[in-house]
């Protein structure tokens, strides 16, 4: 049997999981990626618009800092977020973007003078400083005050991306491709690997290590529209399940991004209306306006996919074989501006639509988009409840989006959290209880426990096809447990998941018997999996009476921080379970620098908790003391929510900006 | 489509072998497929998978035209497969895996590892003078035109067509092709990048680089992401020169 040792294990080689192995290598220890695929062609490669940091370069983003950012991002949330781990974020954001800059990403810079730009459909111009020609520039997008995502045109992710993995060849990071991880290897409560799978040859491999980190990514496809890659399947998701230890959160908050294309639903990204582009039904009408007085467009995403539905259930969709949809008008931008800063764009317009986006409108509807749920992790990246195991990015609930992650946000928690996580694990690893105590026999049979799974999948006969039952999970997903929810889909939906993933321990993978490069076996053991994160997202979009951030239920449309200010955690313990374990997180107010409030969109249908008006009399209190003494923006946060200590130390400095010198 | 037009019936002839089947052998294999509207390979490919023979191997994963994973010959000729619309095909399809990259099963190939070996031998990222720039502190400048420049030649996808559509590599196989010219092009354009020239001359400057091109061009040809390779190599080569004078 064949087993291989190294320091730090890290499954998925997207932006997350590189920039962990990249910031372990340079403490000094042995990294090692697993991956589906070669890491640059990860799905982070796809994220188009941008990475929010609060550079405040810009005309449109002075003003900015910490501060702003935080506070849009806790609102985006719902107030669902881990306040402590949105500071530290926050923090972070501007000095993981400025190490990428030094590492290669041609970010978008500021020209100083006048430019044109489209806001609110009127052409403006902005005039840039002069002191602010060659920073990085931003442009707007949904939910944030100020300009604050920095982008290189609208291939952000590709960059960052490739930048990223350039600078983990130059660290020498091992990688293996092709390779699957099948199973954690937990022994006393600890985690010490994974079994893994190579896709190419159907070889197993125990790769074992001081500290595991599954960076793999969202669940999108467990829907059967989504804007992810095919490979976002939640398979992370669900190794941490089957171990019958780690826990995770909020698994029921799954974003719709408004604007993907119909039918196929590839994402055009958010900065087509953070630049100006509208959203029209089908008189060509500008609806946004009359549901979001304010932001309009650019409301939340969350807000706009609901506003989006509700106004195809007036009957004012497009009607298409494929369903109804709206447009997505961006033709106001001028092809000039759409050629330069949103390219991607045209070409997916004419490579998928065969239409040109400067002259003709994008047909348009949200689309499953995002995992705000995922591992759920300590501040330092580590399970809660499994020793050793440690998320990042997309594929854990650090927890810092709640229950509506803010565009721009994703790309940028990547690699703050990756830059934050490597340190966490090197400091575990220096220590001499990262020392590894298991018994190779323990090793060796993780590996025949996953032989004799395959084999069962190769050799069952009369079985159930998992092709079947994976396309009733997607659908049912789709139909049941999307944007607008109520109790009695959601009851349906579970208990048909419920026997669907009964039915899934019998299925057979009928004709492709091979145990090398083999689709049938993949899409079999894969589903059976995909039908656990299924399950869990079902199970607790049922459970969850109150409408929150993307969780938007038609029979509970209040959202209730009396009862339901808490964290959805979700385990596995018994493999023998067909439905999983759920219980609660509290979030607690008092500790919050920003008490629960109104968001601002619709009607506030808030039902308050008693402690909220509490700690906003004392949070008003110390503001206003500190105020007084003339206290720095600094020393007033510090003193409503410390997070400083809880950083790396090398990462606890300020951030100069051009309006703020250190 | 109106109800009077015939649905066509595309058929699909692809060259299979598993190399891990000591049995098998490389052969052609034709399925029919119903066309629907906005169809694409992806589609296809997909459908003769779930419906035909679910043992097809092949390689997709944003399926939106900017990993680079779907690189194969269609008729003949690279392209991404996610993104070629059968309606703007004859209903006679031809796929086979790219050639010269390691043949994984089917369709796929691994193009991950011979794109890897690439970055490592003309290494491929930021060489800094000093290691630890301060993150704390603001940002290097730098021109926005000169990041415009950077970032239309940092949009390679390494698909592999160019590698694919390449005379050159046909006789060299050690020439590292378009997208490894590319990649110098990018990064001598880059004033991050402290290499010297002689030290780009070091990595490019002999026949399995700039000067083993024969100047076929096949892969501007056949470059999905229309990257300006004809005059990135032509640049290449004489500043190439210049330093080899």
């Amino acid at each position: 049997m064949k087993i291989v040792y190294t320091d730090v294990l890290i499954i998925g080689g997207g932006l997350a999981g590189l920039r962990v192995a990249t910031g372990v290598k340079r403490r000094g220890h042995d990294a090692l990626i697993l991956s589906l695929v070669p890491p640059k062609r990860s799905h982070s490669a796809a994220a188009q618009g941008g990475m929010q940091a609060s550079l405040a370069n810009c005309k449109m983003g002075e003003g900015d800092n910490e501060d702003v950012h935080f506070s849009d991002t806790i609102k985006g949330s719902d107030w669902g977020a881990d306040q402590l781990v949105a500071r530290m974020f926050v923090h972070c954001a501007p000095k993981a973007i400025r190490e990428l800059a030094a590492w290669g990403v041609p970010w978008s810079r500021v020209h100083r003078g006048d430019h044109s730009a489209i806001m609110n459909a009127q052409k403006v111009t902005i005039s840039e400083k002069n002191e602010a020609h060659g920073l990085i520039t931003a442009r707007d997008f949904g939910g944030t005050k100020k300009w604050r995502t920095c982008y290189t045109s609208d291939g952000t992710g590709h960059s960052m991306l490739y930048a990223m993995d350039n600078k983990a060849h130059e660290e020498e990071v091992e990688i293996h491709e092709r390779q699957e991880a099948m199973a954690l290897i937990v022994d006393n409560g600890r985690c010490y690997g994974v079994v893994s799978r190579n896709l190419m040859s159907g070889e197993l491999v125990a790769y074992v290590a001081k500290a595991t980190t599954i960076a793999t990514g969202g669940y999108g496809r467990i829907y059967s529209i989504s804007t992810n890659a095919i490979i976002c399947q939640g398979t992370g998701q669900a190794l941490a399940l089957e171990s019958g230890i780690a826990t995770l959160g909020n698994m029921e908050a799954v974003q719709f991004h408004p604007t993907a294309i119909v039918p196929v639903g590839i994402l055009t990204t958010e900065g087509c209306r953070g630049d100006g582009g509208l959203l029209l039904d089908k008189d060509g009408y500008r609806f946004m306006p009359d549901y979001e007085p304010e932001k309009k467009e650019l409301a939340s995403r969350d807000v706009v996919s609901r506003r989006m539905t509700e106004h195809i259930r007036k009957g004012k969709g497009v009607k298409s074989r494929y369903g109804d949809h709206l447009w997505l008008d961006i033709t106001l931008l001028g092809r000039e501006h759409i050629e330069k800063n949103l390219r991607e764009v045209k070409e997916i317009c004419e490579n998928f639509l065969g239409i040109d986006p400067a002259v003709d409108w994008i047909p348009v509807r949200p689309t499953q988009h995002y995992s705000m749920g995922g591992i759920r992790t300590k501040y330092t990246g580590e399970s809660q409840t499994l020793h050793g195991l440690y998320s990042c990015g997309e594929a854990a609930c650090w927890d810092m989006h709640g229950f509506n992650r803010l565009g721009g946000n994703s790309v940028s928690e990547t690699v703050v959290a990756g830059m934050l996580v490597a340190e966490y694990i090197s400091d575990f690893c220096d220590t001499d209880a990262s020392s590894m105590q298991i018994h190779s026999s323990k090793i060796e049979n993780a590996i025949k426990e996953e032989k004799a799974k395959l084999e069962a999948l190769l050799t069952k006969k009369n079985g159930e096809d998992a092709y079947v039952l994976r396309r009733r999970m997607e659908a049912i997903m789709m139909e049941k447990v999307g944007i607008f929810r109520n109790g009695k889909d959601l009851q349906e939906a579970v208990d048909e998941l419920e026997s669907l993933y009964k039915r899934s321990k019998n299925i057979e993978v009928f004709r492709s018997k091979s145990r090398a490069a083999n689709p049938a076996l993949v899409n079999a053991y894969r589903t059976q999996k995909m039908l656990k994160v299924a399950l869990s997202v079902a199970y607790g979009a049922l459970l969850r009476q109150e409408s929150r951030g993307a969780h938007s239920r038609e029979d509970f449309p209040q959202r209730d921080d009396a009862n339901w200010l808490k964290r959805t955690i979700t385990s596995w313990p018994d493999a023998e379970q067909t439905l999983p374990s759920v219980s609660y997180e509290e979030i607690p107010i008092e500790s919050m620098e920003l008490p629960p409030g109104f968001r601002g969109y619709g009607k506030d249908l808030t039902k308050h908790n008693p402690a909220t008006h509490a700690r906003e009399v004392s949070v008003n209190a110390i503001r206003e003391a500190l105020e007084r003494e003339g206290a720095s923006r600094f020393e007033i946060q510090s003193a409503l929510l410390p997070f400083l200590d809880k950083l790396p130390q090398k990462y606890r400095a300020k951030n100069a900006r051009l309006g703020e010198t250190l | 489509m109106s109800e009077a037009e015939a649905v066509r019936t595309l058929k699909i002839n692809i060259l299979r072998f598993d190399p891990n089947d000591p049995d098998d052998f490389p052969h052609m294999q034709t399925f029919e497929i119903q066309e629907s509207a906005g169809m694409t390979l992806y589609i296809v490919l997909n459908e003769i998978r779930e419906h035909h023979d679910n043992a097809l191997m092949f390689d997709f994963v944003c399926r939106a035209g900017i990993c680079g994973s779907c690189s194969m010959l269609i008729n003949g000729r690279p392209g991404l497969a996610c993104r070629t619309l059968t309606s703007k095909m004859d209903a006679n399809i031809t796929l086979a895996p790219l050639p010269l990259f390691e043949l994984i099963k089917d369709l796929s190939i691994h193009t991950g590892k011979w794109m890897r070996g690439l970055s490592e031998r003309l290494e491929t990222w930021i060489h800094e003078q000093e290691q630890t720039r301060d993150i704390d502190m603001l940002e290097e400048r730098m021109e926005p035109a000169l990041a415009d420049e950077i970032y239309e030649l940092d949009r390679c996808i390494e698909c592999g067509c160019c590698v694919a559509g390449c005379g050159t590599i046909q006789m060299r196989p050690d020439f590292v092709g378009a997208v490894g010219l590319n990649k110098i092009a990018r990064y001598h354009l880059d004033p991050r990048d402290k290499r010297s020239e002689e030290e780009y001359y070091k990595l490019i400057g002999d026949e399995n680089g700039v000067f083993g091109c024969m100047t076929l061009l096949g892969c501007e040809d056949v470059c999905p992401k229309d990257l300006p390779l004809r005059s990135k190599i032509a640049y290449l080569r004489r500043m190439m020169l210049k330093v080899a004078l």
